[in-house]
């Protein structure tokens, strides 16, 4: 059943017109990118900037535009014997999954076009793919939750907007300032930690050990010595982002239980 | 009169005409190299055929040619020196040298050189020893096509590869160093010159240079050592063409400059070095040609650097370009590439029309709370770039590229 739900609210996004402008948006931004870039590695340490911020951008909105639009649709599945589990998981999933083949295909033409399977970039691009489909998949996550906690469409939109500004911008910038403050007091535990609640931190911090592996070494503490010099820190971001997608997959299926329609 | 004329040209004679091959083998006449060597007359050569020959403390006090054939080896029982070159014009080649001495005292090496002249060291392959080639006050000599390696784990109980000490024109050509404390070391050498050699998985430098002036190297690769290559305290050094390449963590760098004077380094890269160039109190070198690619910091510098100049060079990838520990500036970064760079050339001369600013503001907060690195590319740090770039507070104000290149040099 929930195979069924995925399956319509995936072909009735993939039908309309914002998924394939979704997809023509980075079939355009990839062609553009390796026609003015010489190399691809040059072209992926551009993309990976791009990547980080928009795709939890675009997850937001089209998530939360996403739940509004369909919530006719919605109402006459609840008054089926479905389900809400069934019902909000395929939507969600619906949208997340075309969301992120969008960015796979999108920017998977123009850089296989451009051989990027046989140059040495393919895992800082893998990389790059994973982290821009978990962050897809987080960010519609969170802003359907915020629609299922708002009936206001006005409210919710802000509130997820707000959330999308939080992660990307405003955690950030406490976090440097909070490290600038307490520089006397020994940080390294604290900084890893506090880059763990934060999914674009994540995901930006599993492209660095990619590309940045050279700074990242610089740092003399043991904790970041160890998480970064070896496997472990790209295993533990992996697990991470794979908890910030099913926290709020839960939130959503407790929620939407819960709901008074 | 004349007895004595003809004598010395008899001797000539005899001298240049009768340089006889002493072969040493194990069913030969000769069983050891001592008694081939005591019995070569000067510039005689010994042929040491295949075979493993114990070899300790054997002392070259004349000018005779070693030759080891295929498979010869020396082993020199972990007990002290291998060979002793103490006379000129010895030339020592082809051989396999095992089980030199380790002593926490004494300098021990598998080919010891003392106040020698036009010595020749070629194809030997060194296998574990403490000091592999020890070279002490001597002049002209040569150093080529020889294997030193190790499986040195600390700094305090492992020698050097290749140990050059108060000489003068020595040419190191060709070498293979890896797996000892530094690949190759200098102090006190002048007029030497350091080419082809490739040193890498050393514990310590790959290339270690200390009170030497007027050398040069190039054509070297240096990969993956502890903490790369170190120049210190010298004037007048040519470094050109070298690559230094995965030298990764804390205390790392392609190349270190410490107390360099009127140096140049030319058309070298640097790749995936944690710090490309480390730059301390060095003044007057130029940096041209170099190719800086994807290194934590492509250029580190640190206080009392003055009138260097860098220009030509190209800036690809790097995590950090340029990073300062202070406001105060004295050196010109005119006309490099950068790829960082997002200006415009309305003229199309190759010139951007905007400045660079290699120095960011991030780089600055990480100097000072090294775990701010964490936050690199993140969205907040490029904002507080940006502003810092539009009015420059904390970074040097006059640190700019006027004339940044929009294409990379070749």
């Amino acid at each position: 059943m929930i195979l069924k739900v995925l399956k319509y609210s995936f072909s009735d996004l993939i039908r309309s017109r914002w998924s394939y402008v979704y997809l023509a948006f980075y079939l355009v931004l990839g062609f553009v990118l390796l026609f003015l870039n010489e190399n691809l590695s040059k072209a992926v340490i551009t993309l990976m900037n791009i990547v980080v911020v928009l795709t939890p951008m675009i997850g937001t909105i089209f998530g939360i535009m996403y739940f509004y639009n369909s919530r006719e649709f919605t109402e006459l599945l609840l008054a089926q014997p479905i389900r809400r589990r069934t019902i909000f998981l395929g939507q969600y999933l619906g949208v997340a999954l075309s969301l992120s083949l969008s960015l796979v295909v999108g920017l998977g033409i123009p850089f296989a076009i451009y051989g990027i399977t046989q140059s040495s970039q393919i895992w800082d691009f893998t990389a790059l793919l994973v982290s821009g489909t978990f962050l897809t998949f987080i960010f519609s996550g969170l802003s359907i939750y915020i629609g299922l906690l708002n009936s206001n469409k006005i409210k919710g939109f802000g509130y997820a907007i707000l959330m999308w500004l939080f992660f990307a911008v405003i955690y950030d910038g406490v976090f440097l300032i909070s490290l600038i403050v307490f520089d006397d007091y020994p940080l390294d535990t604290f900084t890893l930690f506090a880059s763990f609640f934060n999914p674009i931190d994540l995901s930006r911090i599993m492209i660095l050990l990619k590309l940045d592996i050279s700074a990242l070494l610089g740092y003399t503490g043991a904790l970041f010595q160890k998480f970064f010099g070896t496997g472990q820190g790209l295993v533990v971001a992996f697990i991470m982002l794979l908890l910030w997608v099913f926290g709020p997959m839960l939130m959503l299926v407790r929620k939407s239980s819960k709901k008074d329609f | 009169m004349r007895l004595t004329i003809v004598s010395i040209l008899l001797l000539l004679v005899s001298h240049r005409g009768n340089t006889s091959v002493w072969d040493v083998c194990a069913t030969c006449s000769i069983q050891t190299i001592e008694e081939a060597v005591e019995r070569a007359a000067p510039s005689d050569t010994v042929r040491v055929q295949k075979g493993v020959y114990v070899c300790e403390d054997i002392e070259l006090r004349k000018p005779v040619v070693l030759l080891g054939e295929d498979g010869a080896v020396l082993d020199g029982l972990g007990t002290g020196y291998v060979l002793k070159i103490l006379s000129d014009s010895v030339a020592v080649s082809g051989f396999k040298i095992i089980n030199s001495g380790r002593s926490y005292t004494k300098d021990f090496a598998a080919i010891y050189v003392f106040r020698s002249s036009y010595f020749t060291l070629s194809n030997l392959e060194i296998v574990d020893p403490f000091f592999g080639i020890l070279l002490e006050k001597s002049k002209n000599g040569t150093v080529v096509n020889n294997r030193v390696y190790g499986v040195s784990k600390r700094e305090d109980d492992s020698g050097n590869g290749i140990h050059l000490w108060h000489c003068t024109n020595i040419i190191v050509e060709h070498n293979e160093v890896y797996g000892l404390r530094d690949g190759i070391y200098l102090e006190f050498v002048d007029e030497s010159k350091i080419s082809k050699n490739y040193t890498h998985n050393n514990i310590r430098y790959g290339l270690h240079f200390m009170f030497s002036n007027h050398d040069e190297y190039v054509d070297n690769i240096f990969e993956n050592n502890g903490a790369g290559v170190a120049v210190m305290f010298s004037k007048f050094i040519i470094m050109q063409n070298n690559r230094f390449t995965h030298n990764w963590g804390t205390a790392s760098y392609g190349l270190l400059l410490k107390e360099i004077y009127d140096a140049e380094v030319i058309d070298n890269s640097f790749t995936e070095n944690t710090i490309g160039i480390f730059i301390d109190g060095s003044t007057r070198i130029n940096y041209t040609g170099n190719l800086f690619e994807q290194n934590g910091w492509a250029i580190k510098v640190s206080g009392g650097c003055y009138t260097n100049k860098f220009y030509q060079n190209n800036f690809i990838g790097n995590s950090f370009d340029v990073s300062y520990n202070s406001k105060m500036n004295d050196n010109s970064f005119n006309g490099n590439y950068w790829s960082d760079y997002t200006g415009y050339d309305l003229d199309k001369d190759g010139i951007g029309d905007v400045p660079y600013r290699p120095v960011k503001l991030f780089s600055y907060i990480v100097n000072n709370t090294p775990e701010t690195i964490i936050l690199l590319r993140s969205l907040f740090v490029d904002i507080i770039n940006f502003s810092e770039k539009v009015s420059p507070v904390f970074t040097p104000d006059d640190l700019i590229d006027n004339q940044p290149s929009t294409f990379s040099f070749q």
